[in-house]
């Protein structure tokens, strides 16, 4: 076991630490080995959010370690939302996200005197999923999901023969992720037209393997969530191409692939994954490098941890926009100081 | 039938009901513990008890989360034991009888019943935000503490009922105070009991992971808390985490990380067993 003792100085030391704006550690080791110019970086990043985006957020945390070995950097679950509220409190220094910021959000950001850059990291492809035995759901349209979803389906919608008259006269059984979750959100606006709106009687769970779990065993089941989860598990459940009919991005229906995520032409199930950072911490040193790290090394993680990178530009943009947002905030500090 | 006879076959009937009832619990928690042992067990390895959280399932360990685990442990110990035992003790043997009293007693017990993610929203306001302690272990304590507070305190009151009147008697008769009487009689006597109480209620609190996710305990945390003022992360989360990643090999992470945290459990009430059984030898009337 370990032995409790209450060092008072460390306690003050800290307590100062946590209650000052600025969370730049006083005590940086210097003893570090090699020739890196970042290593002498300092200081800690927190970050808190999305548990969807987290994965990428990790990784990128764990190769920052070996680049920047005295910078804190961690990491918290505490959902989209959750994370929007602490970000627009300046009590983070950089938010996961998997939707963008609402208008309350941004107005209470706005209020504590916190600007904001968002910059997306990478893709996410919802999935829409049936049973591997399912023969006849084949493809789908969005406005068939939109009739499965709508808050007016509950109740009245409950056979597959009633989406289509050709599907079998059997009940339909639908399986989705829990309404605090983004996912739900971007779906729901994506499908249905409006965000958080959505039919109440399906087997909704937070955690996504329940719902893989349900529909790969269940033959009458229709589900959907992130690509992650079906890539993993695509021997025990059948993808379904979903049809926009909108042939300007591509005709026809179209399976959720890394190409088809990518080029955009698996719209509108396709969603970006967000990161955004406080002016209050771009104006840091190891903020600045940790998220150019993050864009520069975003491609290859997000793909390692199952999400599917922008097209290679995009990062670039990302980064300049990224510079420019850096130097707003440090030429606005250099302007109050010589008031 | 005769009656006595028709008495005697609903006793057999209800004895084999019982019977049934114990065991269900039982095999349930049997085929979880096997399956989690037959799942984990591989993965458990000096490396993934001293390695940080990776993104890749085999390099991952759950070093900050134990590690995290035992602050949390230690700290809501320091924290609520005092505070539970001494708040039974005036519960039971000082405070009158009386309206208070009453109302006192009902909210204790109501406060046992409230779900454990409505005291993470009180900590995260008054301790993370008012008492400015940030998304501490500290602060993750004391919300801890409140927690299981009405625990400690009802068991406390209960092994202080069980001490025979007769021997507050026996100390009052040859001159000792009040005050004596508890700390040397009555104390002594239920401390069996208490621990009990004590190690259940802290039990409890090392499973607990909806409370602290709401203070802002975090999920990749790359250094060990050296004191009471930083950041943590606990193995309750690291569980939650990996077991909503798509990979499989992460819910084998989870696996071996639920064999650890049983054995912290199990350790803790092993603890309470012994020191239950030494008290019960010890006290003799």
């Amino acid at each position: 076991m370990r032995t409790f003792s209450v060092n008072l100085k460390n306690l003050k030391g800290a307590g100062f630490l946590l209650s000052g704006a600025l969370l730049l550690s006083a005590c940086g080791g210097s003893g570090s080995e090699g020739a890196a110019a970042n290593e002498n970086l300092t200081g800690s990043i927190q970050i808190d959010g999305s548990s969807t985006v987290y994965p990428i957020t990790e990784a990128v945390a764990e190769e920052f370690r070996r680049e920047a070995p005295d910078v804190k950097v961690t990491v918290g679950v505490s959902g989209s939302g959750g994370g929007m509220k602490k970000f627009s409190r300046g009590e983070i220094d950089i938010v996961n996200a998997s939707r963008s910021i609402n208008a309350d959000e941004a107005a209470a950001a706005e209020q504590n005197g916190i600007s904001y850059v968002e910059l997306p990291v990478a893709y996410d492809g919802l999935t829409v999923v049936v049973h591997p035995e399912n023969d006849w759901a084949n493809d789908i349209t969005l406005a068939e999901l939109k009739k499965i979803w709508e808050p007016g389906a509950q109740n009245t919608i409950t056979r597959w023969n009633q989406i289509r008259p050709e599907w079998p006269d059997q009940e339909i059984h639908l399986y989705g992720p829990g309404v605090e979750s983004g996912t739900y959100d971007y779906f729901t606006e994506a499908v249905v037209g409006k965000s958080h709106s959505s039919r109440g009687d399906y087997t909704a769970s937070e955690d996504d393997n329940v719902l893989v779990q349900g529909v790969s065993s269940d033959p009458y089941a229709l589900g959907f969530f992130g690509y992650a989860y079906y890539e993993e598990n695509k021997n025990k459940l059948k993808a379904v191409p979903v049809d926009d009919q909108n042939d300007s991005n591509g005709q026809g229906a179209i399976l959720p692939t890394l190409e088809t995520v990518k080029d955009g032409s698996y719209a509108p199930l396709s969603r970006p994954l967000f990161i955004y950072v406080s002016s209050k911490a771009a104006a840091r040193p190891e903020v600045v490098e940790f998220v150019n790290f993050y864009l520069d090394n975003a491609p290859e993680l997000s793909e390692e941890v199952g999400y599917i990178q922008l097209p290679a530009e995009r990062y670039q943009e990302q980064k300049d926009k990224f510079q420019e947002f850096a130097n707003g905030v440090n030429q606005q500090a250099a302007g109050a100081n010589q008031q | 039938m005769t009656n006595s006879e028709y008495n005697r076959y609903k006793d057999k009937a209800f004895q084999v009901f019982g019977i049934c009832c114990t065991f269900f619990g039982l095999v349930v928690l049997a085929i979880f513990l096997v399956d989690i042992l037959i799942e984990g067990m591989g993965r458990i390895n000096w490396e993934f008890i001293t390695s940080l959280p990776s993104r890749r399932a085999l390099r991952a360990g759950i070093l900050t989360a134990w590690t995290g685990t035992l602050w949390i442990l230690v700290l809501t110990a320091v924290i609520a034991i005092p505070l539970g035992v001494a708040a039974g003790v005036y519960l039971e043997e000082y405070a009158r009888k009386g309206r208070l009293s009453n109302i006192l007693e009902i909210n204790i017990s109501n406060l046992a019943g409230v779900p454990s993610i409505i005291y993470g929203l009180l900590g995260l306001e008054i301790f993370v935000r008012q008492m400015q302690l940030g998304a501490s272990l500290l602060a993750g304590a004391l919300t801890l503490s409140l927690l299981i507070l009405p625990i400690i305190i009802v068991t406390t009151r209960e092994a202080i009922k069980a001490v025979p009147r007769s021997i507050r008697d026996a100390s009052f008769a040859l001159g000792a105070s009040k005050w004596q009487t508890i700390w040397r009689q009555v104390l002594p006597a239920s401390v069996g009991g208490i621990m009990t109480g004590i190690i259940l209620a802290l039990s409890r609190a090392v499973g607990e992971a909806a409370p602290l996710i709401v203070i802002g305990a975090l999920a990749y945390v790359p250094f060990v808390a050296t004191g009471p003022m930083e950041e943590f992360t606990v193995l309750p989360i690291q569980i939650f985490n990996w077991v909503s990643r798509p990979q499989a090999d992460f819910l084998i992470n989870a696996a071996a990380a639920i064999i650890i945290l049983l054995f912290i459990t199990f350790l803790l009430n092993g603890v309470a067993v012994y020191l239950r059984y030494r008290q019960q030898r010890k006290v003799k009337w």
